[in-house]
Protein backbone atom coordinates (compact mmCIF):
# COMPACT_ATOMS: atom_id res chain seq x y z
CA UNK A 1 0.00 0.00 0.00
CA UNK A 2 2.70 2.19 0.76
CA UNK A 3 4.42 1.44 -2.37
CA UNK A 4 1.25 2.48 -4.19
CA UNK A 5 1.40 6.03 -1.66
CA UNK A 6 5.09 6.83 -2.90
CA UNK A 7 4.52 6.83 -6.61
CA UNK A 8 1.34 9.41 -6.52
CA UNK A 9 3.35 11.15 -4.41
CA UNK A 10 6.29 11.29 -6.99
CA UNK A 11 3.45 11.60 -9.86
CA UNK A 12 1.75 14.59 -7.99
CA UNK A 13 5.48 16.25 -7.28
CA UNK A 14 7.27 15.07 -9.82
CA UNK A 15 8.57 18.89 -9.88
CA UNK A 16 10.39 18.26 -6.19
CA UNK A 17 11.19 14.82 -6.86
CA UNK A 18 13.23 14.84 -10.06
CA UNK A 19 14.58 18.50 -8.89
CA UNK A 20 16.37 16.34 -5.82
CA UNK A 21 16.77 13.52 -8.86
CA UNK A 22 18.82 15.76 -10.38
CA UNK A 23 20.39 17.02 -7.76
CA UNK A 24 21.50 13.74 -6.80
CA UNK A 25 22.67 12.83 -10.31
CA UNK A 26 24.86 15.89 -10.67
CA UNK A 27 26.76 15.42 -7.19
CA UNK A 28 27.66 11.50 -8.03
CA UNK A 29 28.57 12.56 -11.42
CA UNK A 30 30.81 15.64 -10.85
CA UNK A 31 32.66 14.05 -7.73
CA UNK A 32 33.09 10.69 -9.36
CA UNK A 33 34.17 12.72 -12.30
CA UNK A 34 36.68 14.72 -10.28
CA UNK A 35 37.81 11.86 -8.53
CA UNK A 36 38.65 9.71 -12.08
CA UNK A 37 40.90 12.91 -13.19
CA UNK A 38 42.91 13.22 -9.47
CA UNK A 39 42.95 9.13 -8.85
CA UNK A 40 44.16 7.84 -12.38
CA UNK A 41 46.81 9.34 -13.46
CA UNK A 42 47.88 9.77 -9.59
CA UNK A 43 47.89 5.88 -9.85
CA UNK A 44 49.92 6.11 -13.42
CA UNK A 45 52.66 7.89 -11.81
CA UNK A 46 52.59 6.16 -8.42
CA UNK A 47 52.35 2.85 -9.44
CA UNK A 48 56.13 2.24 -11.10
CA UNK A 49 57.90 3.93 -7.84
CA UNK A 50 57.79 1.46 -5.07
CA UNK A 51 58.29 3.44 -2.22
CA UNK A 52 55.52 6.20 -3.25
CA UNK A 53 52.73 3.39 -3.91
CA UNK A 54 53.66 2.07 -0.86
CA UNK A 55 52.32 5.51 0.93
CA UNK A 56 49.77 6.12 -1.04
CA UNK A 57 48.49 2.64 -0.42
CA UNK A 58 48.78 3.25 2.77
CA UNK A 59 47.07 6.54 2.76
CA UNK A 60 44.62 5.68 0.87
CA UNK A 61 43.64 2.13 2.69
CA UNK A 62 43.60 4.62 6.33
CA UNK A 63 41.10 6.99 4.21
CA UNK A 64 39.12 4.13 3.36
CA UNK A 65 38.18 3.42 7.14
CA UNK A 66 36.91 6.47 7.83
CA UNK A 67 33.10 6.37 7.84
CA UNK A 68 31.36 7.91 4.97
CA UNK A 69 29.19 9.93 7.62
CA UNK A 70 32.09 11.11 9.33
CA UNK A 71 33.99 12.28 5.68
CA UNK A 72 30.65 14.39 4.88
CA UNK A 73 30.08 16.33 8.22
CA UNK A 74 33.87 17.18 8.29
CA UNK A 75 33.79 19.26 5.57
CA UNK A 76 30.92 21.41 7.53
CA UNK A 77 33.18 23.11 9.89
CA UNK A 78 35.19 24.04 6.80
CA UNK A 79 32.84 24.96 3.77
CA UNK A 80 29.86 25.52 5.79
CA UNK A 81 26.96 23.66 3.88
CA UNK A 82 25.40 23.40 0.51
CA UNK A 83 26.61 21.66 -2.71
CA UNK A 84 30.15 22.27 -2.47
CA UNK A 85 31.18 20.71 0.83
CA UNK A 86 29.21 17.51 -0.28
CA UNK A 87 30.96 17.12 -3.54
CA UNK A 88 34.30 17.46 -1.58
CA UNK A 89 33.54 14.76 0.93
CA UNK A 90 32.47 12.88 -2.41
CA UNK A 91 35.72 13.59 -4.28
CA UNK A 92 37.44 12.04 -0.79
CA UNK A 93 34.94 9.26 -0.76
CA UNK A 94 35.97 8.46 -4.36
CA UNK A 95 39.47 8.35 -4.97
CA UNK A 96 40.41 5.63 -2.40
CA UNK A 97 39.26 3.04 -4.24
CA UNK A 98 40.10 4.44 -8.00
CA UNK A 99 43.49 5.20 -6.99
CA UNK A 100 44.24 1.41 -5.16
CA UNK A 101 42.31 -0.09 -8.51
CA UNK A 102 44.81 1.99 -10.80
CA UNK A 103 47.99 1.01 -8.78
CA UNK A 104 46.73 -3.26 -8.45
CA UNK A 105 45.70 -3.16 -12.22
CA UNK A 106 49.34 -1.87 -13.71
CA UNK A 107 51.14 -3.63 -10.96
CA UNK A 108 49.82 -7.24 -12.59
CA UNK A 109 50.78 -6.42 -15.55
CA UNK A 110 53.23 -8.79 -16.36
CA UNK A 111 56.49 -7.45 -16.55
CA UNK A 112 57.33 -9.70 -19.88
CA UNK A 113 55.06 -7.66 -21.44
CA UNK A 114 56.92 -4.42 -20.36
CA UNK A 115 60.04 -5.84 -21.54
CA UNK A 116 58.69 -6.65 -24.66
CA UNK A 117 57.37 -3.17 -25.32
CA UNK A 118 60.60 -2.12 -24.72
CA UNK A 119 62.40 -4.38 -26.69
CA UNK A 120 60.26 -3.10 -29.42
CA UNK A 121 61.67 0.22 -29.05
CA UNK A 122 58.67 2.07 -27.35
CA UNK A 123 58.54 5.09 -26.28
CA UNK A 124 57.03 6.07 -22.26
CA UNK A 125 54.69 7.86 -23.96
CA UNK A 126 53.75 4.92 -26.48
CA UNK A 127 54.19 2.57 -23.97
CA UNK A 128 51.63 4.06 -21.27
CA UNK A 129 49.11 4.49 -24.14
CA UNK A 130 49.22 1.19 -26.09
CA UNK A 131 50.18 -0.96 -23.26
CA UNK A 132 49.83 0.29 -19.88
CA UNK A 133 46.52 1.92 -20.14
CA UNK A 134 44.47 -1.17 -22.24
CA UNK A 135 46.07 -3.69 -19.84
CA UNK A 136 44.66 -1.80 -16.59
CA UNK A 137 41.10 -0.81 -17.82
CA UNK A 138 39.48 -3.60 -16.08
CA UNK A 139 41.12 -3.31 -12.83
CA UNK A 140 40.52 0.82 -13.21
CA UNK A 141 36.38 0.24 -14.08
CA UNK A 142 36.16 -1.81 -10.99
CA UNK A 143 37.51 1.12 -9.17
CA UNK A 144 35.24 2.90 -10.76
CA UNK A 145 32.44 0.74 -9.96
CA UNK A 146 33.17 0.31 -6.56
CA UNK A 147 33.56 4.66 -6.19
CA UNK A 148 30.16 5.12 -7.66
CA UNK A 149 28.12 3.05 -5.25
CA UNK A 150 30.48 4.68 -2.43
CA UNK A 151 29.44 7.85 -3.82
CA UNK A 152 25.99 7.21 -4.70
CA UNK A 153 25.34 6.42 -1.32
CA UNK A 154 27.42 8.91 0.29
CA UNK A 155 25.52 11.71 -1.52
CA UNK A 156 22.30 10.21 0.41
CA UNK A 157 24.12 11.31 3.54
CA UNK A 158 24.52 14.91 1.98
CA UNK A 159 21.65 15.65 2.97
CA UNK A 160 22.83 16.27 6.35
CA UNK A 161 25.04 18.74 5.90
CA UNK A 162 22.57 20.58 3.26
CA UNK A 163 23.59 19.09 0.21
CA UNK A 164 20.30 18.30 -0.84
CA UNK A 165 19.55 15.03 -3.21
CA UNK A 166 17.03 12.01 -2.70
CA UNK A 167 18.34 11.98 0.96
CA UNK A 168 16.20 14.92 1.68
CA UNK A 169 12.96 12.56 1.49
CA UNK A 170 14.54 10.07 3.74
CA UNK A 171 15.13 12.69 6.13
CA UNK A 172 11.49 14.27 5.79
CA UNK A 173 10.15 11.16 6.07
CA UNK A 174 12.01 10.10 9.71
CA UNK A 175 11.27 13.13 10.69
CA UNK A 176 7.23 13.55 10.18
CA UNK A 177 7.23 9.63 10.47
CA UNK A 178 5.68 9.40 7.17
CA UNK A 179 6.48 5.55 5.27
CA UNK A 180 5.57 6.68 1.65
CA UNK A 181 7.92 9.80 1.48
CA UNK A 182 10.71 7.02 3.42
CA UNK A 183 10.34 5.38 0.30
CA UNK A 184 10.54 8.17 -2.58
CA UNK A 185 13.88 8.58 -1.01
CA UNK A 186 15.08 5.01 -0.32
CA UNK A 187 13.25 3.40 -3.16
CA UNK A 188 15.10 5.25 -6.38
CA UNK A 189 18.48 5.53 -3.75
CA UNK A 190 18.31 1.77 -4.08
CA UNK A 191 17.57 1.56 -7.61
CA UNK A 192 20.49 4.31 -8.81
CA UNK A 193 22.64 2.39 -6.73
CA UNK A 194 22.10 -1.10 -8.17
CA UNK A 195 21.93 0.29 -11.66
CA UNK A 196 25.69 1.67 -11.08
CA UNK A 197 26.36 -1.82 -9.68
CA UNK A 198 24.95 -3.99 -12.87
CA UNK A 199 25.93 -1.47 -15.58
CA UNK A 200 29.70 -1.19 -14.52
CA UNK A 201 29.69 -4.87 -13.77
CA UNK A 202 28.87 -5.40 -17.28
CA UNK A 203 31.16 -3.05 -18.86
CA UNK A 204 33.72 -4.20 -16.74
CA UNK A 205 33.07 -8.10 -18.01
CA UNK A 206 33.13 -6.60 -22.03
CA UNK A 207 36.58 -5.21 -21.16
CA UNK A 208 38.34 -8.26 -19.41
CA UNK A 209 36.19 -10.65 -21.99
CA UNK A 210 38.35 -8.39 -25.16
CA UNK A 211 42.02 -9.22 -23.55
CA UNK B 1 39.76 20.41 22.73
CA UNK B 2 37.32 21.44 25.40
CA UNK B 3 34.49 18.68 24.87
CA UNK B 4 36.24 15.25 24.71
CA UNK B 5 37.92 15.49 28.12
CA UNK B 6 34.85 16.58 30.13
CA UNK B 7 33.11 13.85 28.00
CA UNK B 8 35.29 10.61 28.15
CA UNK B 9 32.61 8.79 29.87
CA UNK B 10 29.95 9.52 27.14
CA UNK B 11 32.19 8.61 24.74
CA UNK B 12 33.17 4.92 26.16
CA UNK B 13 29.45 5.17 26.66
CA UNK B 14 28.93 5.42 22.79
CA UNK B 15 31.77 2.72 22.07
CA UNK B 16 30.23 0.08 24.00
CA UNK B 17 26.97 0.54 21.94
CA UNK B 18 28.53 0.95 18.77
CA UNK B 19 30.95 -2.32 19.55
CA UNK B 20 27.45 -4.13 21.01
CA UNK B 21 25.80 -3.16 17.32
CA UNK B 22 28.79 -4.19 15.57
CA UNK B 23 29.65 -7.86 17.34
CA UNK B 24 25.27 -8.70 17.63
CA UNK B 25 24.79 -8.24 13.83
CA UNK B 26 28.40 -9.70 12.73
CA UNK B 27 27.79 -12.55 15.20
CA UNK B 28 24.18 -13.25 13.69
CA UNK B 29 25.53 -13.09 10.51
CA UNK B 30 28.57 -15.32 10.53
CA UNK B 31 25.66 -18.22 12.48
CA UNK B 32 23.49 -17.78 9.54
CA UNK B 33 26.43 -17.57 6.80
CA UNK B 34 28.00 -20.75 7.96
CA UNK B 35 25.12 -22.68 7.49
CA UNK B 36 24.54 -21.15 4.19
CA UNK B 37 27.70 -21.11 3.08
CA UNK B 38 28.67 -24.34 3.83
CA UNK B 39 25.24 -25.36 2.35
CA UNK B 40 26.32 -23.71 -0.88
CA UNK B 41 29.59 -24.77 -1.42
CA UNK B 42 28.78 -28.13 -2.65
CA UNK B 43 26.25 -26.78 -5.08
CA UNK B 44 28.40 -24.79 -7.65
CA UNK B 45 25.36 -23.58 -9.42
CA UNK B 46 23.15 -21.65 -6.15
CA UNK B 47 26.68 -20.36 -5.14
CA UNK B 48 26.98 -18.25 -8.16
CA UNK B 49 23.42 -17.06 -8.08
CA UNK B 50 23.91 -16.35 -4.40
CA UNK B 51 27.54 -14.07 -5.16
CA UNK B 52 25.33 -12.06 -7.72
CA UNK B 53 22.41 -11.88 -5.71
CA UNK B 54 24.20 -10.20 -2.22
CA UNK B 55 26.54 -8.19 -4.90
CA UNK B 56 23.33 -6.64 -6.41
CA UNK B 57 22.26 -5.89 -2.44
CA UNK B 58 25.77 -4.98 -0.55
CA UNK B 59 25.21 -1.87 -3.29
CA UNK B 60 22.55 -0.72 -1.66
CA UNK B 61 23.62 2.52 0.43
CA UNK B 62 23.05 1.93 4.16
CA UNK B 63 20.91 5.14 4.58
CA UNK B 64 18.53 3.57 1.58
CA UNK B 65 18.67 0.10 3.28
CA UNK B 66 17.47 1.44 7.16
CA UNK B 67 15.00 3.37 5.18
CA UNK B 68 13.66 0.71 3.53
CA UNK B 69 13.55 -1.19 7.23
CA UNK B 70 11.49 1.25 9.22
CA UNK B 71 8.61 0.59 7.43
CA UNK B 72 8.46 -2.98 8.55
CA UNK B 73 10.88 -2.83 11.60
CA UNK B 74 10.54 1.03 13.10
CA UNK B 75 13.02 2.51 14.76
CA UNK B 76 16.14 1.67 17.18
CA UNK B 77 18.67 -1.31 17.35
CA UNK B 78 16.47 -3.85 16.06
CA UNK B 79 16.24 -2.63 12.32
CA UNK B 80 19.99 -1.33 12.80
CA UNK B 81 21.06 -4.68 13.71
CA UNK B 82 19.21 -6.11 10.95
CA UNK B 83 20.55 -3.99 8.13
CA UNK B 84 23.96 -4.10 9.69
CA UNK B 85 23.56 -7.68 9.47
CA UNK B 86 22.51 -8.00 5.74
CA UNK B 87 25.49 -6.09 5.00
CA UNK B 88 27.87 -8.79 7.15
CA UNK B 89 26.08 -11.81 5.74
CA UNK B 90 26.84 -10.48 1.96
CA UNK B 91 30.68 -10.47 2.63
CA UNK B 92 31.09 -13.85 4.90
CA UNK B 93 28.79 -15.73 2.72
CA UNK B 94 31.02 -15.33 -0.51
CA UNK B 95 33.85 -15.66 1.23
CA UNK B 96 32.95 -19.16 3.47
CA UNK B 97 31.48 -20.29 0.46
CA UNK B 98 34.96 -19.91 -1.62
CA UNK B 99 37.03 -21.30 1.72
CA UNK B 100 35.26 -24.46 1.56
CA UNK B 101 35.11 -24.59 -2.39
CA UNK B 102 38.84 -24.04 -2.11
CA UNK B 103 39.43 -27.37 0.25
CA UNK B 104 41.20 -30.19 -2.55
CA UNK B 105 39.04 -32.79 -3.43
CA UNK B 106 41.12 -35.43 -2.52
CA UNK B 107 41.24 -33.73 1.20
CA UNK B 108 37.09 -34.66 1.35
CA UNK B 109 37.92 -38.38 -0.13
CA UNK B 110 40.21 -39.44 2.80
CA UNK B 111 38.06 -38.47 4.87
CA UNK B 112 35.32 -40.32 3.18
CA UNK B 113 37.33 -42.99 3.17
CA UNK B 114 38.91 -42.77 6.75
CA UNK B 115 35.20 -42.92 7.98
CA UNK B 116 34.45 -40.15 8.72
CA UNK B 117 30.61 -39.20 8.67
CA UNK B 118 29.15 -35.48 7.00
CA UNK B 119 29.09 -33.56 10.27
CA UNK B 120 32.32 -34.67 11.70
CA UNK B 121 33.96 -33.77 8.10
CA UNK B 122 32.48 -30.85 8.33
CA UNK B 123 33.97 -29.99 12.26
CA UNK B 124 37.28 -31.44 11.98
CA UNK B 125 38.28 -31.46 8.93
CA UNK B 126 36.50 -28.60 6.33
CA UNK B 127 36.49 -25.77 8.95
CA UNK B 128 39.82 -25.72 9.77
CA UNK B 129 40.71 -25.77 6.62
CA UNK B 130 38.23 -22.81 5.61
CA UNK B 131 39.20 -20.97 8.87
CA UNK B 132 41.46 -17.71 7.24
CA UNK B 133 38.85 -17.41 4.88
CA UNK B 134 36.32 -16.97 7.37
CA UNK B 135 38.39 -14.83 9.36
CA UNK B 136 39.51 -12.87 5.86
CA UNK B 137 35.86 -12.50 5.68
CA UNK B 138 35.10 -11.38 9.30
CA UNK B 139 37.63 -8.71 9.04
CA UNK B 140 36.34 -7.41 6.00
CA UNK B 141 32.84 -7.15 7.67
CA UNK B 142 33.61 -5.82 10.86
CA UNK B 143 35.76 -2.81 8.95
CA UNK B 144 32.70 -2.21 6.85
CA UNK B 145 29.82 -2.56 9.49
CA UNK B 146 31.86 -0.67 11.95
CA UNK B 147 31.86 2.15 9.52
CA UNK B 148 27.68 2.05 8.10
CA UNK B 149 26.78 1.24 12.21
CA UNK B 150 27.54 5.55 12.28
CA UNK B 151 24.33 5.90 10.19
CA UNK B 152 22.57 3.39 12.35
CA UNK B 153 22.14 6.72 14.59
CA UNK B 154 19.76 8.29 12.74
CA UNK B 155 17.78 5.37 13.61
CA UNK B 156 18.02 5.61 17.28
CA UNK B 157 19.95 3.10 17.17
CA UNK B 158 22.68 4.78 19.67
CA UNK B 159 26.64 3.88 18.84
CA UNK B 160 29.70 6.68 17.88
CA UNK B 161 27.26 7.86 15.07
CA UNK B 162 25.16 9.76 17.74
CA UNK B 163 28.06 11.90 18.63
CA UNK B 164 28.56 12.56 14.69
CA UNK B 165 25.24 13.67 14.85
CA UNK B 166 24.87 15.73 17.36
CA UNK B 167 27.58 17.52 15.92
CA UNK B 168 26.28 18.23 12.63
CA UNK B 169 22.91 19.41 14.53
CA UNK B 170 24.56 21.52 16.83
CA UNK B 171 27.11 22.73 14.90
CA UNK B 172 30.21 21.51 16.86
CA UNK B 173 33.19 20.24 14.96
CA UNK B 174 34.93 19.02 17.92
CA UNK B 175 32.38 16.17 18.12
CA UNK B 176 31.94 15.11 14.28
CA UNK B 177 35.64 15.09 14.62
CA UNK B 178 35.74 13.47 17.95
CA UNK B 179 32.85 10.17 17.27
CA UNK B 180 34.52 9.95 13.33
CA UNK B 181 37.93 9.62 14.54
CA UNK B 182 37.43 7.23 17.58
CA UNK B 183 35.19 5.30 14.54
CA UNK B 184 38.07 4.67 11.86
CA UNK B 185 40.46 3.92 15.17
CA UNK B 186 37.97 1.34 15.83
CA UNK B 187 38.14 -0.36 12.18
CA UNK B 188 41.95 0.26 11.78
CA UNK B 189 42.46 -1.50 15.00
CA UNK B 190 39.51 -4.72 14.23
CA UNK B 191 41.31 -4.50 11.03
CA UNK B 192 44.72 -5.17 12.46
CA UNK B 193 43.81 -7.75 14.77
CA UNK B 194 41.93 -9.67 12.20
CA UNK B 195 44.71 -9.56 9.48
CA UNK B 196 47.10 -10.52 12.14
CA UNK B 197 45.01 -13.58 13.40
CA UNK B 198 44.23 -14.72 9.52
CA UNK B 199 48.03 -14.68 8.70
CA UNK B 200 48.89 -16.55 11.79
CA UNK B 201 45.95 -19.21 10.73
CA UNK B 202 47.22 -19.07 6.52
CA UNK B 203 51.00 -19.71 8.60
CA UNK B 204 49.83 -23.00 10.66
CA UNK B 205 48.06 -24.36 7.45
CA UNK B 206 51.23 -24.38 6.05
CA UNK B 207 50.66 -22.30 3.10
CA UNK B 208 49.17 -25.36 1.96
CA UNK B 209 45.44 -23.72 1.37
CA UNK B 210 46.15 -20.40 -0.70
Amino acid sequence: MIFIDASSWIFNNSGTFFNAFNRHLLMCVLSLGIAFVIAVPLGFVVARAPRAAFAVVNFAGALRSIPSLAILSATMPFLGIGLLPSVIALIVLAVPPLLLNTIIGIREIDASVIDAADGMGMSAGQMLWEIELPLAVPAILSGVRTSAIQVIGGAALASFIGGGGLGDFINAGIAIMNMPRLLVGAVPIALLAIFAELAFGALERLFTQRR
Amino acid sequence: MKWVPKHLDRLFEALLEHLYLVFSSVGIALVISLIVGIWAARRPRSFAVIVIFTGILFAVPSLALFALLIPIMGIGAAPAITGLAAYSLMILIRNIGMGFQAIPRDILEAADGMGYGTARRIWEVELPLAMPYIVGGLRIAMVTVIGIATVAAYINAGGLGVIIFEGIDQRFPEKIIAGGLLTSFLALFADYCFASFEKLLRRRSGGKVV
